[in-house]
């Protein structure tokens, strides 16, 4: 009577059994990376932006910068770290107001979500969104403009961690300033300047030594103009090291400040991050 | 504790700087009962509510729900309490069904996402996107996303406000559904009828105080109130007398009249009435 066949066992998850932490996060990260690609603006204006100003800068811009090297190999540092800041910190800085004020937020307390598993959900569509966005940027730069790719596993693994730690750095600060929006629509108000002026100092649109020195002192306080420098380093030739400011990459330095970022915005994160609005209590 | 109380409160108070939201309220709910918290706005039921929900901490007071203090929510008391909120979050981009089944993932014993999909009457909308629904399909699926987690306990906070006359029929039928299948209910509202057709107990709160706590027909001692009987005297004056035997003064003035009473009504105070001179607008 013995048979191999068993009736079905009941293998599947006995009920009252709850995902786990890393399935929830996963499953809040693939909703949240759903909202973000069927928001029309989002897609264009987020995703979309460094590949449009490359087109642009690309353009425009066609000579070359010197020893060859051509203006597009400058320049999509630039974008590929305003690409990175725009998908974390911009993306971030303008949605997060938008679901606080919708009561989005107030809805995800009251349930049994641990509280971890909304900030993952954003942190996977940030990194999602930014390595597609990346990816992209780089497709369209190489077909179109003769980008040269990094040549060594020593230059990709230089780019994995200034990328890395850039976006980090950026999603705290995008997260912790999301709390400054008073309403829904102040969120854009407060991070699109932030972003702009960061741009415009830090080295994305010209050549970052053609800025005032002043202006450079200013901009090497701030996350953006390392994420540009240590891009350079994976981006341009090992001799160009010797135009930066300070004669070299500094790639020592480049960590130090964005991981100091990364501090700075957890702690921001921690200590203001509200899930209601101020009139909510 | 008391088992059989879903929510004990005692000495209730809140402040938001000098205006004092709620100013001492003392409350019980039991378990499986529908109990409404009615009162007009700005009487403090939001904030009530919101604390016993774990949204707000209190000043002061003892508050008890399902056993635990709401000021620290953990996980499992979140499982089983279904909050609807007043202003809701909505996901645009995202379908109803997506959003349920969403949800449902926070929940160690949710309910099927289709079967609650269609018990608040959204089957036909279970694949349109969030921000195509009306009012009251929003408010539907407000609830849906409440109920998913099958709660001992939901809190409704005006759940029908906005809502046409058929759309908040619909909806009492909803939460009688769910009364009837055991959960404790609790719901703000400024609806008299709505107090009066869904509650087993209404509690009346006004200026951050709950003045009265009583079935909906024995609210300000409806029933024993005085009737008031009124007529018009032959020349046309308007005469009207409060009594408590209005069967007798009706048979005196048709003996009196020989006939017929002109303008003759015999009233008693409605659920209005009381609930404005309770609320302070008599």
């Amino acid at each position: 009577m013995t048979t191999t066949t068993k009736p079905a066992a009941p293998v599947a998850a006995a009920p009252g059994r709850r995902p786990g932490g890393a399935a929830l996060a996963l499953r809040q990260g693939r909703l949240e990376i759903t909202q973000f690609l069927r928001s029309r603006e989002s897609v264009v204006f987020t995703m979309g932006f460094p590949i449009i100003m490359i087109l642009i800068f690309a353009s425009i811009f066609d000579g070359t910068i010197g020893n060859g090297v051509k203006f597009t190999q400058y320049f999509i540092t630039g974008m590929i770290a305003t690409g990175l800041m725009t998908v974390s910190f911009q993306n971030l800085g303008i949605w997060i107001p938008i679901e606080r004020d919708r009561g989005v937020l107030k809805r995800y307390r009251g349930t049994p979500m641990p509280k971890w598993v909304w900030f993952a959900g954003k942190v996977l569509m940030v990194v999602a969104i930014g390595v597609a966005e990346t990816a992209l940027l780089l497709v369209v730069a190489v077909l179109l403009f003769d980008l040269e790719l990094p040549g060594t596993a020593a230059r990709w693994a230089t780019f994995g961690w200034v990328a890395a730690l850039g976006v980090t750095a950026c999603t705290l600060c995008g997260i912790a300033i999301s709390s400054l929006a008073r309403t829904a629509r102040s969120g854009s108000a407060v991070v699109t300047p932030v972003s702009l002026v960061l741009q415009f100092i830090s080295g994305v649109f010209f050549v970052f030594t053609s800025l005032p020195t002043w202006m450079q002192q200013v901009a090497a306080l701030f996350p953006l103009k390392w994420m540009c420098q240590g891009l350079r380093a994976v981006f341009l030739p090992d001799s160009f090291g010797a135009q930066e400011p300070g004669g070299s990459f500094e790639l020592g330095k480049v960590a130090l400040v964005l991981g100091l970022w990364c501090v700075i915005g957890l702690v921001l994160c921690l200590t203001t991050f509200r899930w209601t609005t101020r009139r909510d209590g | 504790m008391d088992d059989e109380l879903a929510i004990s409160v005692r000495g209730l108070r809140k402040a938001y700087g000098d205006n004092v939201a709620v100013g001492g309220v003392d409350l019980d709910v039991h378990r499986g009962e529908v109990f409404a918290l009615l009162g007009p706005n700005g009487a403090g039921k939001t904030t009530t509510v919101e604390i016993l929900e774990g949204y707000r901490q209190r000043d002061a007071g003892e508050v008890r729900v399902l056993g635990a203090d709401p000021a620290h929510p953990d996980p499992h008391w979140r499982s089983r309490v279904g909050i609807v909120l007043q202003g809701t979050g909505e996901f645009d981009e995202l379908t109803v069904g997506e959003v349920v089944r969403h949800f449902s993932g926070f929940y160690a014993d949710a309910d099927d996402p289709d079967k609650v999909i269609e018990r608040v009457g959204l089957g036909a909308k279970a694949k349109a996107r969030t921000h195509t629904l009306s009012g009251g399909q929003k408010r539907r699926l407000d609830v849906a996303l409440g109920i998913i987690g099958r709660p001992e306990l939901l809190f409704l906070d005006e759940p029908t406000t906005g809502f046409d006359p058929e759309a908040r029929r619909g909806f009492w039928e909803l939460i009688r559904d769910l009364a009837a299948a055991g959960t404790t209910i609790v719901l703000t509202t400024h609806y008299l009828d709505e107090a009066e057709a869904l509650a087993d107990r209404v509690g009346v709160i006004a200026a951050g105080r709950v003045v009265e706590v009583a079935p909906p027909n024995r609210l300000g001692n409806r029933q024993e109130a005085l009737a008031t009987v009124s007529w018009r005297t032959p020349d046309g004056t308007p005469e009207r007398a409060e009594t408590a035997t209005p069967t007798a003064l009706v048979a005196e003035l048709a003996a009196r009249f020989g006939g017929e009473v002109p303008g003759l009504t015999v009233t008693r105070p409605t659920l209005e009435d009381v609930y404005l001179t309770m609320i302070g607008h008599s």
